[in-house]
Parts: C-alpha cells; sequence; structure tokens
C-alpha cells in the first residue's frame, strides 16, 4: 500500500469484465466505494449496474477483474462469500419466502445449527434491537404475503443486518414504493450511514442521487463513464453522462386546447372475483386534446379502471364515448370492441397484457388490430404487408435494433414500449389508455414517449393517463385525478398543487388542516395495511 | 356390522394404508423441495421387485429392503439428473421411469422365474415377520381397548410402524429443524435459497433421494408384507392414490397420515365387502373396488377447498439474468 495513512475503500472494484454471450454486460469497470458513505449508481436500464452488483454479491462470476473489500483481495465465489465478506444485498425482487414468518426468512441460511429454536429466539431479539436502532419496524411473526411492499423491503435490509453486513447494496429501492415510504426508506439509510456503514445504491432516479448520495458512478452501456461528487454535479450532467447526449429532463409543452368531452364515464362500479369492490362510482370527463392524469398508490382501482375502460374486464355505470354509450358487459365490450369505437389501450403491464414476449416484433405490431380488412389477403393474413408496416413503424419510433423477426422478449424495456405505443397510435384511435408509460423505460426512451404523449394530445385526442410516478403525472398532465381505495379523491390542476398535496390525497386524507401531513399520510397507510391483512385472513 | 367385523376392518385399513402412507410422505419431502414427483408409483414398483426377488434368493427380508431402496433410490437419482440437473420438465421424468419401472420390472421377472411376471411365493426369513407389541397377550381380554390394542395395533410387520412413525419424525424435521426450513424454502422460493448462500442443486437432491428411500421402503412392505410375492404391476395405481393423499393433506404430515387412512379404509372396505347390499339393492364388487378411485377423481376436482402446492413446484431453477 502506497500510503499507510489513507483509509481502505469499503469495496474497490478493479477492471471487472463480464459478458453474457454476445452482450458485454461489463466492460473493465474500477470504482473505489469509500467507508461510512452512500455511493449512487445510475445508468440507463441495460447500462450494467445490476450485473456488477450482481457479480459483487456473488450471483454471478466475473470473466476478469478483481474485487476488494477494506482492503483486501476477495475472492468472492458465491454470495455466501459475499456475506461472509459483511455484503449484503437488497434486490430488486426480492428474495422472500412469502409463506414463511419474517423470523424465518431473517434466519435462512444463517442459523446457528440443526435446530430452529435457538436460531429463532436469538433472531428475535436482534430484531428487536435492529428495530429499535434504525427505524426497522415490522411485526417478526407476520407472514410476508400479508406485508407491504414497504415492510417487504425491510425484511430484506433486516436479513443483511443481521448477517452483520457492512455494506449494503440496494438495487432500484423505491421503484415499488409509496413516496411516503420512500421517505421512510431513506431516512433508514441515512442511519445506517450514521453508524458507519457503507450503502450502494443502484438507481435510474436522478433526483434520488442528488437527494441522498455522496458520490455517485454513472454507467453506460456496461461501462463506467464518470464517478463525481454529487454536490458537484447537476441532475442535467448526470443525465447527459448516462445517455451520452443532452437530455430534455422537464416536458416542454404548450398549454393545452381541449375541446369537447370524448370520453365520459358516470358510477363506474366494478368488483373482482374474489368479491371486493375495487371501483366505487368512478366519473370522469376527458375532453380532446387534453391529458387527464390518474394519480395514485398502485393498487387503488388504477387498474381496474383501465381493465374496464379496455375492455378487458366488466362493470356497471355508464361510459359515452364521444356522446354515445358503450356496452360494458357482454358480447360487445371486449377489446376489439373498444377498439372499433376508437379506444386505443397501452396496458400498464407491458408483458402479459402488451405484448406476447415469445412472438416477433411485426407480429405483436397488429394484435388487436389483426382483423382489419387492410391486412387480409384471401383467408389468410398479408404477413408480406404486416412486415413492411412493422418495419416502417419501427423506423418511426426508433426501435433499436430495427428488426422486425426479432422476439419482443429480445428488445429493452424502452423498445418494447415503443413497441407497443406504434401499434396503438398508428391506428389513428380518439382516445388513449395509457398506463405506466415509462415503468422500467430508460430515461432516453421516457423523454420520446413524454414527446409522443403531447404530440397526440395537440393532435387532439384525449388521453388517461395512470402513473404511480408522481413527477411524470405533474409533468405531462392538464389536470390530475388522485385516486385512493376506487374512488376519486379530488381533481387537481397540476400548476396549483405539488406532490406534498398529492400525497396526502394518494394516501386517502382530504382534510389536510391540522394533522402534521407525515404523520397523516404514516397513519392512514398503517390503516390500509391492517385492512388488506384483515382481507388476507 | 358386529364388533368383530369392525376390527377386521380396521386392522386391514392399518395394513392397506401403509404403502399410500410412506409413498405419501416420499412425494411430500420432493414437492415440498419444489420437485414435482409423478414417478412415485414406478419406484414403489421397482422396490417391489427388486425386495421381492433379492429376499427369494438371499432368504433374508432386510437384504430385499435394502435391494428395494437401492432399486428406488436409483430411479430418484436419473428423476433428480433429468429435473434438477438438466431442468428437464418433471412431469415427462416422472411419467417416463414409471413406464420403464412397469416394463423392466415384468421383463426381469418372466426372465429370471418364467412366471408370467411373478417372483416365486417368499417364505420364511424372506418374509416380513409380525411383531406383537408389549402386553397385546395380556390386553386382549380387555373389554373394547383390548381387541383394539391387540389386533388393530399390535401384529403388524415392522415396517407398518415405521411408516407411522414416518409421521411425527416429517413433521419434526420440517418445522423444527434447519434442513427443513431450507427445504420447504427451496420449493417456494429458490432464488431466496440461493441469494442466502444455500446450494439450491444439493438441497433439491436430498429430497428426491429422500423421497426415493420412502418409496423404496414401501414397495419392499408390497412384496415382503402385504403380499408374499411380487406381482406385474401390483402396486395398482397407489403411486397416483398417494398423489391425490398428498393433494387432499396440503402436502403437510398429518393430514397426509388422515388422508391415507381414509383411503385405506376404501381399500379395505372393498376387500371386506365384495357385494355390498344396501336394502333391496347389491353394490357390485366393481363399484366397491373403484371406490379409491372415484374419491381420488373428486378430491382432485376440488372438492377440498383451496389447496396452494409450494409456489416454486415443477419449475427447473434458472438463475435469472
Amino acid at each position: 500500500m502506497s500510503d499507510p495513512s489513507a483509509i481502505d475503500p469499503a469495496i474497490e472494484l478493479k477492471g471487472i469484465s463480464k459478458a453474457f454471450g454476445p452482450v458485454q454486460a461489463n466492460k473493465d469497470i474500477s470504482i473505489r466505494v469509500m467507508p461510512g458513505t452512500i455511493h449512487g449508481i445510475i445508468g440507463e436500464n441495460g447500462a450494467g449496474k445490476s450485473t456488477l452488483m450482481s457479480i459483487l454479491y456473488g450471483f454471478y462470476k466475473a470473466d476478469s477483474g478483481e474485487v476488494w473489500v477494506n482492503g483486501q483481495k476477495k475472492d468472492i465465489t458465491d454470495s455466501q462469500a459475499a456475506i461472509s465478506a459483511g455484503i449484503g444485498m437488497v434486490f430488486q425482487h426480492f428474495k422472500l419466502v412469502q409463506n414463511f414468518s419474517v423470523l424465518e426468512n431473517v434466519i435462512l441460511g444463517a442459523e446457528d445449527g440443526a435446530m430452529l429454536k435457538p436460531s429463532l429466539n436469538k433472531a428475535r431479539g436482534s430484531l428487536k434491537h435492529l428495530a429499535e436502532e434504525y427505524e426497522l419496524q415490522v411485526d417478526p411473526d407476520a407472514l410476508i404475503e400479508n406485508l407491504s411492499v414497504g415492510h417487504q423491503q425491510r425484511v430484506e435490509i433486516l436479513k443483511a443486518l443481521y448477517r452483520e453486513a457492512d455494506i449494503l447494496i440496494l438495487d432500484e429501492p423505491t421503484g415499488v414504493l409509496t413516496p411516503a415510504e420512500a421517505d421512510h426508506l431513506f431516512r433508514i439509510l441515512e442511519g445506517l450511514k450514521r453508524e458507519g456503514k457503507t450503502i450502494i445504491l443502484i438507481t435510474h432516479k436522478l433526483r434520488e442521487i442528488m437527494e441522498i448520495t455522496d458520490t455517485v458512478s454513472v454507467m453506460r452501456r456496461g461501462e463506467m463513464t464518470a464517478t463525481v461528487k454529487t454536490a458537484e454535479t447537476s441532475p442535467e450532467e448526470l443525465a447527459e453522462l448516462m445517455v451520452g447526449r443532452k437530455v430534455l429532463l422537464r416536458v416542454d409543452k404548450k398549454p393545452a386546447q381541449p375541446k369537447a368531452p370524448i370520453l365520459e364515464i358516470e358510477n363506474l362500479r366494478h368488483t373482482d372475483s374474489h368479491g371486493v369492490e375495487r371501483l366505487k362510482g368512478i366519473s370522469l370527463q376527458v375532453r380532446a386534446g387534453e391529458v387527464l392524469g390518474i394519480a395514485g398508490v398502485s393498487g387503488n382501482g388504477q387498474s381496474e379502471l383501465l381493465h374496464v375502460l379496455g375492455g378487458m374486464t366488466t362493470a356497471t355505470g355508464t361510459v359515452r364515448v364521444n356522446g354515445q354509450e358503450i356496452d360494458l358487459t357482454g358480447k360487445h365490450s371486449d377489446g376489439q370492441s373498444r377498439r372499433a369505437r376508437g379506444i386505443a389501450h397501452v396496458p400498464e403491464d407491458r408483458h402479459h397484457e402488451g405484448l406476447i414476449l415469445d412472438y416477433t416484433a411485426w407480429e405483436n405490431t397488429v394484435f388487436g388490430y389483426h382483423q382489419a380488412p387492410e391486412i387480409q389477403s384471401g383467408l389468410f393474413m398479408d404477413n408480406a404487408a404486416i412486415k413492411t408496416e412493422a418495419q416502417a413503424k419501427m423506423d418511426r419510433y426508433d426501435v433499436r435494433p430495427p428488426d422486425p423477426n426479432l422476439a419482443a422478449k429480445n428488445f429493452s424495456g424502452g423498445n418494447q414500449q415503443k413497441i407497443v405505443l406504434a401499434r396503438e397510435i398508428e391506428r389513428d384511435p380518439d382516445i388513449l389508455l395509457i398506463g405506466q408509460p415509462t415503468r422500467g423505460v430508460d430515461i432516453g426512451a421516457i423523454e420520446f414517449i413524454h414527446k409522443e404523449i403531447i404530440r397526440l394530445r395537440d393532435a387532439g385526442k384525449a388521453i388517461l393517463l395512470v402513473s404511480v410516478e408522481l413527477d411524470e403525472i405533474l409533468s405531462l398532465s392538464d389536470r390530475i385525478a388522485v385516486m385512493f381505495d376506487g374512488q376519486i379523491m379530488g381533481e387537481r390542476l397540476p400548476d396549483e398543487t405539488n406532490q406534498t398535496e398529492l400525497g396526502l390525497l394518494m394516501a386517502g386524507v382530504t382534510d389536510t388542516g391540522g394533522k402534521s401531513a407525515i404523520a397523516a399520510v404514516d397513519a392512514q397507510l398503517h390503516a390500509k395495511e391492517a385492512r388488506e391483512a384483515a382481507q388476507h385472513d | 356390522m358386529d364388533f368383530g367385523t369392525l376390527i377386521q376392518l380396521l386392522e386391514s385399513t392399518i395394513r392397506m394404508s401403509t404403502p399410500l402412507l410412506l409413498a405419501c410422505l416420499a412425494g411430500l419431502f420432493s414437492e415440498r423441495a419444489g420437485i414435482f414427483d409423478i414417478g412415485l408409483e414406478g419406484k414403489m414398483l421397482i422396490a417391489a421387485f427388486f425386495s421381492a426377488a433379492v429376499a427369494f434368493s438371499t432368504g433374508n427380508v432386510w437384504l430385499g429392503l435394502l435391494a428395494g431402496i437401492a432399486a428406488s433410490v436409483v430411479l430418484s437419482a436419473i428423476h433428480g439428473l433429468a429435473s434438477i440437473t438438466f431442468r428437464g420438465n418433471q412431469l415427462i421424468s416422472g411419467v417416463a421411469l414409471n413406464f420403464l419401472a412397469s416394463g423392466l420390472t415384468v421383463l426381469i421377472a418372466q426372465s429370471w422365474y418364467s412366471q408370467g411376471g411373478k417372483t416365486p411365493t417368499l417364505t420364511g426369513d424372506a418374509r416380513l415377520g409380525e411383531v406383537t407389541l408389549p402386553f397385546a397377550d395380556a390386553l386382549r381380554d380387555v373389554p373394547f381397548i383390548g381387541p383394539i390394542y391387540a389386533d388393530v395395533i399390535s401384529g403388524h410387520a415392522s415396517l407398518v410402524y415405521v411408516a407411522f412413525l414416518a409421521v411425527p419424525l416429517t413433521w419434526w424435521v420440517l418445522f423444527r429443524t434447519r434442513f427443513g426450513l431450507r427445504l420447504r424454502a427451496v420449493g417456494e422460493s429458490p432464488e431466496a435459497v440461493d441469494t442466502a448462500g444455500i446450494s439450491v442443486v444439493r438441497l433439491r437432491f436430498t429430497a428426491v433421494i429422500i423421497c426415493g428411500v420412502l418409496c423404496g421402503i414401501a414397495g419392499a412392505y408390497m412384496a415382503t408384507g402385504l403380499q408374499p410375492f411380487f406381482g406385474k404391476e401390483m402396486t395398482a395405481g397407489r403411486g397416483y392414490i398417494a398423489l391425490a393423499a398428498l393433494i387432499f393433506a396440503k402436502w403437510r404430515p398429518w393430514y397426509a397420515l388422515m388422508a391415507c387412512l381414509l383411503f385405506g379404509f376404501l381399500q379395505a372396505l372393498a376387500i371386506r365387502f365384495q357385494n355390498f347390499d344396501i336394502g333391496p339393492f347389491t353394490v357390485p364388487v366393481q363399484v366397491m373396488d373403484a371406490l379409491p378411485y372415484i374419491l381420488t377423481v373428486i378430491i382432485l376436482a376440488g372438492f377440498i377447498g383451496k389447496a396452494i402446492p409450494p409456489r416454486a413446484g415443477g419449475e427447473p431453477y434458472v438463475k435469472e439474468r
């Protein structure tokens, strides 16, 4: 060591490379993370962030390169080696056993002997201690499947701390959290940092990086492009480093020029197959030339609203399109009938409802419109014509790679979304239903998709946007309706509201005076969890 | 029905339940670890044949038992290789092994003994003896309890007691030991096990081998205890009934005991009452014989409420990219 007085980095990676077949996920990556800091790693989807961290956690083996932990070279061949080196990881998709209790999940793999009882008792004491120290309260005997996502994430953090991790890696931790839960998580991370733990935060959200990290490394296409001090950079600079060109972070739009209502919804009700009423009398209007944004914590009826309007399920109430009522039950309430009435639907769940992943891109560009007369040729479909058109669409929407014969699953999230958008928009609908348009989509494609939504609005379409990303709702919508527990809590104009007010409405609080905002949100969230837990039993 | 008949019926229920119970617990270990095993039938069959054959040629039933277990474990290992190592389809591997066992046993039996796919009848030490529990004779004359103890509970082959003791043992292993926790976890969420630094492959192989051992005991009991010989297709679908019982039991050991006793009781009923008179009607023997299978269909059609199988069951584990 050249300078013995210097502190060793908690983590140092030297020249890490990893390829999956022909895809070079990580190219010669070196990074130093100092102890007691929060280090952000930011990059677009597919930039190689998660691969790099999985290598550090022993989930994959690097093709070349070295891992140093606290000044010692470590050979991390499996997760067990990473755990004993003091590294803990909270994956984006939690690795929890759903029908196990919190305690059982915490001790799994870290038991103290062949019998469970002593391990469970020890973990119970240890969890109590950790909960007090780091605001990580969670009922040790609750089953994971009855916990909210936020609490499940706490269990993942507890798992790592129980194994005495000093270095905690979190992969896209806020993707599934409500704003209040995300704030709580950040408080936990600050607490861990105060205790001297090192935290690596992987995210694609610039706001989080600016808010909580000390240093930030940017990855692009498998390479580390820069490491900077957070205080010395700006979101614009980071975005440019991520994408490789200047990116417009704000949506550039003129004021809307709304005309007559095209979509009118009155007293819409829907009860799901478990007998739970998911929509409790929704009334909304969407006018031509405007974007109506539906904000809300996921699971409060937004998905059901899209399903009903998109013809995927039945409901009672009245829905009028261009003044004419549409069927909500029966033969003419399916997706095909909806499309015939000018309603296009970009579903929330791209992988299950928007695409057939094993089918090619060109096949995916005609689903739902496959009976259109212009693509028929006698008894058969005119595949050559469809392919030519698919190629043209892919060029127009800048889908990469522009190969219509590639299976849908081989495209990145952003490019898959462009395929769905191309299919739905190109048939010139009057109404566009669009759910979570940029979920799992990288920042360059987000810019494109947002521009496209505004272009459609300016072309006089009525757009119903559902998103759990408040930033997205605020920047795209001309009006915002907030949903909670199957009801519309209120409508606001984006210029006259803010994240806090929307957050309160999302938690079901209509009276914003009196109680402190955060306490009210927390109370509502707990009430909701308790209700959900009760429903499970 | 008089008391004596009832005692006989219950005694027969215990005997008929034994192979079902062992196979059901075998399936429980495998399926709780996430490996569906439709090949319980084949494993029992091959174990039945090899235990009878080895017991016949050595004259020692315990060597027969070991041979049966070994044969069954070999099939288990093949199933593990196909479905864990090579990530093949678990149902197809199981079906293939069933056919293999069915054909192989008859072929070898015919070639060795030329008795139409049977083995010669076992006698003396080549058969499982009966175990008389302590005080059975002394208590026989106590009213009610005496006959139940002496005739229903006492006087079975040792493997019967092994089967019934395997129930609390299985429960204890699954819910009180580290191995059990990991076994249940790997059937629900192998990725949680993997990220905790535990080998999914090793854990699942262990479960599959335990399944083989238990099926081996079940098969050996059939050909050396329940019957004194191996006969062509002698398991007669018990492997499948055990699977139905496993679903009925919702993959829990004590429920499995209840389910297997119920199926065993129906089989005993069919043997005892070949033509059953209800008033002016006579229920023909075929209907009685079909009872366990009819119950199986009813159970599988979902008349038992919601049975949630282990979440990762049937899915080979592949590390996600």
